[in-house]
């Protein structure tokens, strides 16, 4: 457990050291945030309906910043032979990159989400929910992030192509979120897109760190 | 793994070469046996009294659609042999099925998008089966891509294949996931539809002959692209030997 949470506090102040952490995801997610009005017009009638669903896109987006880099330079400096090598089966090696990933830039934008729909015109009765599906949402979009990173390991065009494999992986949080979302600004029964979204990311949980470590293995071979 | 002998062609390049010589060009002629009779009998099918003569557009994108996700389960269950059990030949199967697969994705969405424009009055619309139709298009993508940006080839193959099996999975997920908005789209009217809603044999007929006709123009391609990929491994290893020599 030791090894663990070593490993944990390592990839937690990785995650910070890495062009700052959750500043500069936070910074991102406000420019989106911001192009948002500016693209689909800044009427408060037309925003306000769809400002739940711009908040958790742009979400989603801003969760890929820093995905490229969270194998990619391990597995350059040589840092994830040793992982390979040590005590803690990969698989849960991988599993606690994804966890800090989530800590240190999920967590902080789940707070910023509500910030963001409220800035966008949604109800302030929303803002509980809107943190809480997206603390459940950024959990799956970190381990599915994470999944892409480690199967790109290798290639040259990494960035674009994590999104790529990743966004078409999204699109069951980002349904069930958003639809949960809406549901509650509609004041429509909401608990099931919030519990379809639950077990979508327990899945990834549970799912994604085979693949990731998989991926690892053969990246390393 | 221990294959009956029947079947060893499956995994023995050099039996898969001699079997896929004859079958590749008998899969060919039968696809052509069955794809022109459907559409002759679809371009003289009568009209439907609502959808007039663009019901012949039918059989082609709901051919295409099942094709769609048939070719992706095959696209699946070979990377699971390539992956788990290092079939040379499993790997070669999803290389050559990846791109024909997106062909057929992309054929429903352009074929159901010619139809969609005089009967909804529309291209296109963010309807559920449409959606999960352009996602599966995506993954096919996302495959192509994945395999294409890693330079070593068994480690791309690799990726590749593990990426396949987790969209895989994922599939029947987006599907529903997508079936929770409300949709445009009509429901099936093939299988377990009601009375009403059921298709007449005048359309029925060649909508199967249609995707009897695909299944067996797949087979072909697939066979055909496959010994163009052991024809290049070939190559590639009679170049190393030579520079080696």
């Amino acid at each position: 457990m030791s090894a663990f949470s070593a490993l944990l506090r390592r990839e937690f102040s990785l995650a910070f050291g890495r062009g700052g952490g959750p500043l500069l995801a936070l910074a991102f997610y406000a420019c989106v945030t911001s192009l948002a009005p500016l693209a689909a017009g800044r009427a408060p009638e037309t925003l306000a309906a769809v400002a739940p669903g711009l908040a958790w896109l742009a979400l989603a987006l801003a969760s890929l910043l820093s995905l490229e880099r969270l194998f990619e330079r391990d597995y350059e400096d040589g840092a994830l032979d040793l992982l390979a090598l040590g005590p803690i089966p990969l698989e849960l090696t991988c599993a606690t990159k994804c966890l800090a990933q989530w800590l240190a830039t999920g967590a902080p934008l789940a707070l910023a989400a509500p910030i963001a729909a409220i800035a966008l015109g949604a109800p302030v009765s929303l803002a509980p929910l809107t943190v809480l599906a997206a603390l459940i949402g950024g959990l799956s979009f970190a381990f599915l992030g994470g999944l892409g990173a480690s199967l790109s390991l290798g290639s040259r065009r990494g960035g674009m192509l994590v999104a790529v494999i990743v966004l078409p992986l999204f699109t069951p949080p980002v349904i069930f979120g958003a639809g949960a979302l809406w549901a509650f600004g509609e004041g429509l029964p909401w608990a099931s897109g919030l519990l379809l979204l639950g077990g979508y990311t327990a899945a990834a949980v549970a799912l994604a760190p085979i693949g990731m470590a998989a991926a690892c293995r053969n990246a390393l071979s | 793994m221990k294959l009956p002998r029947a079947l060893d062609f499956l995994q023995n390049p050099e039996r898969f070469m001699t079997v896929s010589r004859w079958l590749a060009p008998t899969l060919g002629v039968l696809a052509a046996a069955l794809i022109l009779p459907a559409l002759w009998l679809t371009l003289t099918a009568p009209g439907d009294y609502q959808q007039g003569s663009t019901v012949v557009l039918l059989p082609i994108h709901v051919a295409a659609a099942w094709m769609s996700m048939f070719v992706y389960a095959c696209l699946g269950g070979a990377c699971f042999l390539a992956l788990v059990f290092r079939q040379v030949l499993a790997d070669a199967a999803a290389k050559a099925a990846a791109p024909l697969g997106a062909v057929f994705t992309a054929l429903t969405l352009i074929i159901g998008s010619l139809w969609g424009r005089p009967m909804w009055g529309t291209w296109w619309v963010w309807d559920a089966r449409i959606t999960s139709v352009l996602i599966l298009f995506l993954l096919y993508l996302s495959y192509l891509a994945l395999r294409a940006a890693i330079e070593d080839e068994t480690k791309a193959s690799r990726m590749a294949s593990i990426l396949a099996m987790v969209g895989l999975v994922n599939l029947p997920i987006i599907h529903f996931s997508v079936v929770w908005w409300n949709s445009l789209h009509q429901g099936s009217s093939t299988f377990g539809a009601d009375d009403g809603d059921s298709l007449p044999t005048v359309y029925l007929v060649p909508l199967l002959l249609m995707v009897l006709g695909f299944m067996a123009a797949f087979g072909s391609l697939w066979l055909v692209r496959i010994r163009g990929e052991v024809w290049r491994r070939r190559a590639r290893a009679a170049a190393l030997r030579a520079a080696g020599a």
